[in-house]
């Protein structure tokens, strides 16, 4: 069955069915209790993991489902197939139809709106990355797919994006190096009609911090570990049902661990930061939280560990490429409409080398990305390529945020436009480490 | 299939290319840049050997000529993928041009038969044209004293003659035009009537109304010989008028630009080469003194010198994926006016910028002539410069974007 058949079997279809404004009116109606807890959180009050549902395994797998890799045709080529094409697409429609005109109240509520949320879910984001055998959508590894939908998402808006992204995140970090036990236990939800918010965590809150040198710790206790650390700026920590977070495994090196938030010691504080606000970024502490054997993911292996952070990497730089490419859409009609002495703004050198140098260097970005993408497809190395994305996409990303800005003079400055926005997500590329994976 | 990686079908080409630049190129390198105006001599047998690799198929041309190849390569259908998406000429061109590029920039421009003006004659000319033309060396004079970047600009005139046109004028910054069996003149039929009557003549270097004034010093691509014409009374025959002889007030003058969008990804290809020279080089002299990158750490957690590198290496992916992206949409005959001149910016201007920064991670050695990389700086200037500059190329995505005509975005 192809992506696009299981697609639409679960819930493409409901895209069409949804008009935009009726989710702007869910925000207006949300709950009074639901915005008090919300309050409270964001007043730096601790709260205890979400005490959500228990993983169990429905059904044991014999051995972990893996998905194959691509083989390569061989021919360089920009292409994207059928399905890739057909996912951007609809990805691309729900981001100007769903988050784009909710992202500014998001953005100051510090929450994607939880109907907005189901409904990404029910796109079957968390299945992209999960082998069919599992009840996910795919046989082949699909890290250009991923990166392909999560700049259209980010073209609508970076901190939904965000958000909506997450548990994907850990649905493919489970697909990728769970064995066949954590398989069982934690995806089936993730395929499932009610997906658990999720997010890895590796960032930790300080200065020229390095992922391969953490300070979050675990070690042996009996069969099992115990984690002790702080993560920062988590998506949608608060609401999380599962974590899976990075700690330095004493004798040993990086390693990832399932934490499920219910968990004895596991909490959240509302964290919110400069941009990607709507994802609802908080730290996540961790007090001696202790964990069964069945929570460290792909056996502590370097490599593994490497993979992920490269991949979390490149899912940052794929929603910074979808969130320059707003900037670029939306300053291109303000300076041929915008008129000074006389004439449109765009008629000025000075102006439009400036959106030159906008395309260009996002088109940059975008092709680094993607071949780090198409090269973790291919079971090929890809640290040095994912390395090579990040520094562009950080360096130049930022830029186009600050050019944005610049472009719209005083009316980049205000909320009414979204480049402040931009201005201030774009921010989140160089900084972000974890969270979202592809 | 989205696939980023160098085509396998090229890895002979490129391999062989390599063996050129290190083998032919790079060892005379020095010499030639010392030696200004001295015919590299070394150059006749290796314009054989690219021949060979050209008529060969497949391959594409390793010179500037490779407009035509890519005419002919793509409608073949070998080696494409399922989705129909193919590998041309204008790729293997790109390819094997970085290889050489690596080697020396100068020298290359300097490929007997690989000239400019053999992708005028490929992209344009008729079969008889093709005929009498093909083979020979053919340099592309457009530039002259009043009229760089305008090249509508020009003054050169064109009054045909009976059987003939008479050619008045004078050329400058013609690349080759020295060593060239040909020269295709830009000049213009009736200077009233601006764009649509400017027409390029395929002028043999032989011809007596064409005169040598001067081979210029240069800053950089000195082994290259770059000549200045005076055209006094020059007979050109009728035939070798190539394209449409009328003055058509629309679309003539595009097709000609038009040449440019296969040409631009080639030079932003000869920056690419140098810039991987210099990069590779300084890689290697700060290893030696205990600077690598690590490209799992943050760039903030290095050495200033080991985050400047991973940048410059940023830079030039970028600039790299950017041209192999311009030829890939020529070779599968998809517009690519927009991504050629991205392709040339990006790359004219990171090429320079990498050779400088390299200088100064390198200090003294990079500075002193006892290594190239001072030369490689000089010789990547001019790669921001000819075949549209910077400001140019920004002029052309500006307008393509923002949807502005020339009167409009000036």
């Amino acid at each position: 069955m192809s992506v696009a058949d299981r697609g639409m079997g679960l819930g493409f279809k409901a895209l069409n069915s949804l008009a935009g404004l009726e989710l702007v009116d869910r925000l207006g109606l949300r709950k009074p209790a639901e915005r008090l807890l919300y309050q409270a959180s964001r007043n730096g009050a601790r709260a205890a993991g979400t005490a959500g549902r228990t993983f169990s395994a429905a059904a044991r797998l014999g051995r972990p489902a893996r998905l194959s890799t691509a083989a390569s045709s061989g021919v360089f080529s920009l292409l994207p197939d059928d399905e890739q094409r057909m996912l951007r697409d609809t990805f691309k429609e729900f981001g100007r139809e769903q988050l784009r005109p909710v992202a500014q109240a998001a953005d100051a509520a510090c929450e994607a709106p939880e109907a907005l949320v189901r409904q990404a879910a029910e796109l079957g984001l968390t299945m992209l990355g999960v082998p069919e055998e599992l009840g996910g959508a795919v046989t082949e590894r699909s890290t250009v797919t991923a990166v392909l939908v999560a700049e259209a998402l980010a073209h609508g808006d970076m901190g939904l994006a965000t958000a909506i992204l997450a548990p994907a995140g850990v649905s493919s970090a489970l697909a990728l190096w769970g064995d066949a036990d954590q398989q069982s236990a934690y995806l089936p939800p993730f395929v499932g009609d009610d997906v658990p918010a999720a997010a890895l965590a590796i960032l930790e809150p300080r200065p020229l911090f390095d992922p391969f040198a953490l300070q979050t710790t675990a070690r042996r206790d009996g069969g099992g570990f115990v984690l002790s650390g702080v993560k920062a700026l988590v998506p949608t920590a608060a609401r999380a049902e599962l974590f899976v977070v990075a700690a330095q495994l004493e004798g040993q090196g990086p390693a990832l661990f399932v934490v499920e938030s219910a968990v004895k010691g596991v909490f959240t504080e509302a964290e919110p930061a400069m941009g990607i606000r709507a994802a609802a970024t908080a730290r996540l502490v961790l007090e001696d939280v202790e964990l069964p054997g069945l929570a460290l993911l792909g056996d502590a292996d370097p490599a593994v560990y490497a993979e992920c952070v490269h991949r979390s990497r490149l899912a940052w730089c794929a929603l910074a490429v979808g969130t320059a490419q707003a900037v670029l859409d939306h300053v291109i009609p303000y300076v041929n409409e915008r008129r000074a002495f006389g004439e449109p703004i765009s008629h000025r050198q000075a102006v439009a080398f400036a959106v030159s140098d906008i395309a260009i260097e996002l088109e940059g970005m975008r092709l680094t990305t993607w071949r780090a993408a198409s090269l973790a497809d291919q079971g090929k190395p890809f640290a040095y390529e994912a390395a090579i994305a990040r520094r562009l996409c950080v360096t130049k990303g930022v830029d186009i945020g600050s050019q944005g800005v610049q472009l719209l003079g005083g009316h980049g400055y205000v909320k009414e436009y979204p480049v402040e926005r931009w201005f201030r997500d774009l921010r989140a590329t160089g900084v972000m480490e974890g969270g979202l994976l592809v | 299939m989205i696939n980023l990686e160098v085509p396998r079908k090229f890895r002979p080409l490129i391999a062989q290319a390599q063996q050129v630049a290190q083998g032919v190129l790079r060892p005379v390198s020095r010499k030639y840049d010392r030696e200004e105006h001295t015919y590299p001599k070394e150059l006749d047998f290796l314009a054989a050997l690219i021949q060979g690799m050209s008529d060969g198929g497949g391959a594409g041309g390793a010179g500037a000529a490779a407009g035509r190849e890519a005419k002919s390569n793509g409608s073949e259908s070998n080696g494409a993928a399922p989705d129909g998406m193919r590998n041309g000429g204008n790729l293997a061109s790109a390819l094997s041009i970085m290889e050489l590029c690596w080697g020396d920039v100068g020298l290359l421009l300097s490929m007997p038969g690989q000239g400019l003006g053999n992708s005028a004659i490929g992209a344009v000319a008729d079969d008889a044209q093709l005929e009498r033309f093909g083979g020979r060396w053919a340099a592309m004079a457009i530039t002259e004293p009043e009229a760089g970047s305008d090249s509508a600009a020009i003054r050169t005139t064109a009054v045909l003659d009976g059987d003939e046109y008479v050619l008045n004028g004078e050329k400058i910054y013609v690349t080759a035009g020295e060593r060239a069996d040909l020269v295709v003149v830009w000049a213009t039929l009736d200077r009233s009537q601006g764009r649509a009557a400017i027409k390029s003549f395929v002028v043999e270097r032989s011809n007596p109304g064409m005169k040598l004034i001067r081979v210029e010093d240069k800053l950089g691509i000195r082994a290259s010989d770059t000549a200045a014409f005076s055209l006094e009374d020059c007979r050109v025959s009728k035939a070798d008028l190539l394209g449409d002889p009328a003055i058509a007030p629309k679309g003539g003058f595009a097709g000609v630009m038009r040449t440019f969008d296969n040409t631009r990804p080639l030079v932003a290809a000869l920056a690419i080469g140098v810039a991987r020279a210099a990069l590779e080089h300084t890689r290697d002299v700060l290893a030696a003194a205990g600077v690598e990158v690590d490209p799992d750490a943050p760039a903030a957690t290095q050495s200033a010198a080991a985050a400047e590198l991973l940048d410059m290496q940023a830079d030039y992916e970028a600039a790299r994926l950017l041209t192999l992206q311009a030829c890939w949409m020529a070779d599968n005959r998809r517009p690519n006016s927009l991504q050629a001149s991205m392709a040339k910016a990006k790359a004219g201007r990171m090429g320079t910028d990498v050779c400088l920064r390299c200088i100064a991670l390198c200090g003294s050695a990079g500075y002193a002539e006892t290594e190239l990389l001072e030369k490689w700086a000089r010789d990547a200037k001019i790669l921001d410069i000819f075949e549209g500059t910077q400001q140019i190329q920004l002029l052309i995505i500006a307008r393509l974007l923002l949807k502005k005509t020339s009167a409009e975005l000036k």
